[in-house]
């Protein structure tokens, strides 16, 4: 039996979390609960087109969802997106130690 | 799980074998050997080497991973890339044999690790390393990760 990740449903959040500056702006999202565009551009310390950039890929991959209110913008963290990545963790870990069964097994029957 | 020195997320399996490194080493680098406990290849173990493990296409996966080999250290290491889902649009890894001679065997360390090569620098430099995240991702989602 192989077990291999589903690539396409894990790829968006490895991607949009591979950026440092995204994955600071997710987590400080988890940390600190739902914030406006305003208030997470002065965490990040770049500008707000891109902070609102980055946003739209945390958004595309599930990562955070958007409310407006006035003027304002809030953001916040939709942590169980990254689910398929935990999966690919548990399945890779699963794959690899049925190979490593596997890989005794073949020692037993090889010449010493 | 982790592999805190380098600041980034890894998955490790270790194995102590009751076998030398010798035996170890033709299973993990002689063709043959390799398909009987891996998956179908064309392996060779020559640093540059593009190869391919080939099992069963399942729903999601064409059942090809895409290799080439990156480092070869006689009885010591053997590393390859590990690429699911095409260079476009698939995901890059890289797999790390380590074999250490241990009492009354081999100590093999399996170690997965890495994104696409584009992404490498992004996130191997980052002020909040790959670990840190991991770390809060296991905290958000209330552990689980294995």
């Amino acid at each position: 039996m192989v077990f291999f990740v589903k690539p396409a449903n894990a790829n968006p959040a490895f991607r949009a979390l591979a950026d440092p500056t995204r994955r600071a702006i997710f987590e400080e999202l988890t940390r600190r609960g739902e914030q406006t565009v305003h208030a997470l551009t002065r965490y990040a310390g770049v500008s707000q087109p891109a902070v609102s950039k980055h946003l739209t890929v945390l958004k595309r991959a599930k990562l955070v969802r958007h409310r407006h209110e006035g003027r304002e913008t809030h953001y916040r963290a939709q942590p169980d997106a990254l689910a398929p990545m935990v999966d690919w963790l548990n399945l890779y870990g699963a794959f690899w130690r049925d190979r490593f069964d596997q890989l005794e097994n073949l020692l037993k029957r090889m010449e010493p | 799980m982790s592999n805190p020195a380098e600041g980034t997320r890894t998955l490790v399996i270790e194995r102590v074998f009751p076998h030398p490194p010798e035996k170890l080493w033709r299973a993990l680098t002689e063709s043959p050997l390799l398909a009987q406990w891996m998956m179908n290849n064309d392996f060779e173990p020559v640093v540059g080497r593009k190869f391919q493990f080939r099992a069963e296409p399942m729903p999601n996966w064409n059942g090809v991973v895409d290799c080439e080999v990156l480092i070869v250290d006689p009885l010591q290491r053997l590393s390859y890339n590990w690429g699911v889902g095409g260079a476009e649009s698939g995901l890059q890894w890289v797999v790390l044999w380590t074999l250490t001679p241990a009492e009354g065997g081999t100590h093999v360390r399996m170690e997965q690790s890495g994104f696409r090569p584009d992404q490498q620098a992004a996130y191997q430099g980052a002020n909040y390393g790959w670990q840190k995240f991991f770390d809060g991702l296991e905290r958000v989602l209330g552990g689980g990760v294995g």
